[in-house]
This record gives structure tokens, C-alpha cells and sequence, in this order.
């Protein structure tokens, strides 16, 4: 079936079954290789993007459902050469180890700051359920307070 | 002469041992069929003057509170803020709560993971407006009385009318993907109530309209 959807600002058509995970087109056919498929079961939370301005797991996300929605990946994130907010308190604060698991945390962490401006750390607990295999929670923890900071500085 | 006489009495004897070999066995099987004892058994035998109280059938409210009280229901009418998930009625991993109005945390909501049907490729279940009784509907904990008793208060039931909750048990795919759950993530089939859909509704709808009594007991 063909789905029609933009992504990161472009129109796309796409010709698939529509039970396809959303992550498998992104990624094999849009060429979009910075979501990352981790457990393949909504669970580990790698995969994050947004629809809609809203965090989904693209993997257990059947492309259909995509029709006529705005997705965006860790490739959209920023405007242009400016980087996110969460982009740069990510580099700030040196948070990856092994990086596999970060697009689907800041992406994550993107779509709670347009919602909680100014999280604590019992929203971040509540609401970043994602899953980092190194460990890097403490200085995720630093980086989303300080993306909210620099977010509420550029408003 | 003798000689066919020593004949008769040779095949007499051997048709004689032959009878004795398969009265022993009879014996033997018969001994072991643990048989209760005859008076025992005429006494409890039925005559034709007495009656037989046949086995009692499920009422639609038997088998309407057997969906009721299955996880497939119970695990969204938690009665605190974590939602339940498998069939052993696990809290929902992922720290995955409540929210304000059932439908999750702001930026963790239900729809982050379940969409409007199951997802057979990562196991995640699926159905329309996938959310949370509200709190007021909590059943966790309680017997099927109760949750019945829960079901039709007007002050705990969001206001519904018998009829609308009729319409929610009968309608609703949310309701109805109980009978339909898909498969875990482990690709195997999550456990059906034990009654079918169609049974279900007819119950649902017969007890309605025999006034919705819910028995003492």
C-alpha cells in the first residue's frame, strides 16, 4: 500500500505492506540510519521518534498508521547547522558511552521539553523510560536539566 | 477303545486348564477395578421415585464475571497508578504510570507503544483509545460482586447508564480485544477469557434484560 507522511520536514510516499515497522522503512528505505533498532519490542525505547511531535517506538509502529503525519528523527533534530537544545547539553555534558541507545534518549528528552519546559528529576523519572545498557543516566540526568535551561534561554 | 478314551480325557484336561487360566485372569481384573462395595452402591444408585439435582448452569452472571475477573480485564483496572501487564498480572515495566487521565505520563503516554491494534511483530497488544479505567473503576482486589457492584455505580462509572454499560461490555474493541489479544513478546498467544466472545455477549445482554440482578453471593 502507498503511505504519505513527512519526515523531517520532506513529503514522502512510500510503496510497503502496511504492517511494516515504521523503523525498517526509515532506516532501509529512507536511508536514515540514526534511529536505532535495539529489542524489537517497544521495550528499550532506541528507536524513539516523533510523530506528531509526540515520542513513539518506531518499531513496534506499523507504518500505516503513519499516514498524513509529521515524523521526525535524530537527522531533523536540529535547525539546520544549529544544533537542538538537547544536542548541545548532550555535548556539554559528554553523556554518551557506547551511543547506541542516545538518538532514541534525546529524542526522547526532546519531545518531554516541549511538554514539561521545566522538568524535575521525578518528571525525567516518569517520563524518559528509555533504557542505556553503559549506564548513562547521571549524566543524562544533568543534560536534559540543562537542555531545558538552554531551551528557556532561547524562548 | 483306550486309546480314544485316553484322547477324550487328554482334550477335557486341556480345555479344563485352559477355562481355569481365563477365570483366574477375569478374577484378577475384576479385583482390581476397585469396585465400591454393592451396598454402597445401591445406595447411592437413583430410583425412579427420586429426582436427580442436575448440575447447576453457569447464569449469564457467572459467565459474564468470568471475563470480568480475568487479567485480560483486570490488569487495566488497577487500583493504584501502575497499570498490569501479562498473564501472570505483573506491574507494567518501565516505571509506566497512570497520568492524569489514564492515557499515561505526558511524555509517556500508552500510544508511545500500543497503537489501535496488536503489533504480532513485537508483541506489543493493541486496540482502540488503549488506556486505563479510571481509579473510581479500580477492580483489582475486589471479588466479582463487587466489581459488578463497582460497574453499575453511577458515582464510580463515570455516570453510565445500565445501558450504556451494556453497550461498553458488548461494544467497545477495547472491551472486545480481550477475546483477541494477540501475542506476547515472546510470540506466544496471551491467555483468552475462558468464555468466547459471543458467549460473553449474550450473557452480558440476557442478564441486562432480566433486570441486572447481581446475587447475593
Amino acid at each position: 500500500m502507498k503511505i504519505q507522511f513527512k519526515i523531517n520536514g520532506q513529503a514522502q510516499t512510500v510503496d510497503v505492506d502496511g504492517k511494516t515497522p515504521l523503523l525498517w522503512v526509515i532506516r532501509d528505505l529512507l536511508g536514515l540510519k540514526g534511529t536505532k533498532f535495539g529489542c524489537g519490542k517497544a521495550a528499550c525505547g532506541a528507536c524513539t521518534i516523533h510523530v506528531d511531535g509526540n515520542a513513539i517506538r518506531s518499531c513496534s509502529y506499523a507504518v500505516k498508521f503513519a499516514e498524513g503525519k509529521e515524523i521526525t528523527t535524530i537527522e531533523g533534530l536540529s535547525d539546520g547547522d544549529n544544533l537542538h537544545p538537547v544536542q548541545q547539553a548532550w555535548k556539554e555534558e559528554i553523556v554518551p558511552q557506547c551511543g547506541y541507545c542516545q538518538p532514541g534518549f534525546m529524542m526522547a528528552t526532546a519531545a518531554m521539553i516541549e511538554k514539561i519546559p521545566n522538568p524535575t528529576d521525578e518528571d525525567i523519572d516518569n517520563n524518559i523510560i528509555n533504557i542505556c545498557r553503559c549506564g548513562t543516566y547521571t549524566r543524562m540526568r544533568k543534560a536534559i536539566h540543562r537542555a531545558a535551561e538552554i531551551k528557556n534561554n532561547n524562548a | 477303545m483306550l486309546e480314544s478314551t485316553f484322547n477324550a480325557i487328554h482334550i477335557f484336561s486341556a480345555i479344563m486348564k485352559k477355562n481355569a487360566l481365563v477365570l483366574l485372569l477375569l478374577f484378577l481384573f475384576v479385583a482390581g477395578m476397585n469396585i465400591p462395595p454393592i451396598s454402597d452402591s445401591l445406595a447411592d444408585a437413583p430410583t425412579q421415585s427420586s429426582t436427580v439435582e442436575p448440575a447447576p448452569q453457569a447464569t449469564p452472571f457467572d459467565v459474564m464475571t468470568q471475563v470480568l475477573t480475568h487479567q485480560r480485564c483486570l490488569n487495566c483496572h488497577p487500583a493504584g497508578d501502575r497499570p498490569r501487564q501479562g498473564d501472570e498480572s505483573r506491574v507494567h515495566s518501565f516505571n509506566i504510570q497512570r497520568g492524569e487521565d489514564g492515557h499515561g505520563m505526558l511524555n509517556a503516554q500508552c500510544s508511545s507503544c500500543h497503537q489501535s491494534e496488536n503489533n504480532n511483530f513485537s508483541g506489543v497488544p493493541g486496540a482502540p483509545h488503549w488506556h486505563l479505567a479510571p481509579k473510581s473503576m479500580a477492580w483489582e482486589g475486589l471479588n466479582r460482586i463487587e466489581i459488578v457492584q463497582v460497574m453499575l455505580d453511577k458515582g464510580k462509572n463515570g455516570g453510565r447508564s445500565l445501558e450504556e454499560i451494556e453497550k461498553h461490555l458488548t461494544e467497545d474493541p477495547l472491551v472486545l480485544w480481550a477475546f483477541d489479544p494477540g501475542v506476547n513478546n515472546e510470540g506466544l498467544p496471551r491467555e483468552k477469557p475462558p468464555v468466547s466472545k459471543e458467549e460473553f455477549i449474550k450473557a452480558v445482554k440476557q442478564w441486562v434484560a432480566e433486570g441486572a440482578v447481581i446475587p447475593a453471593k
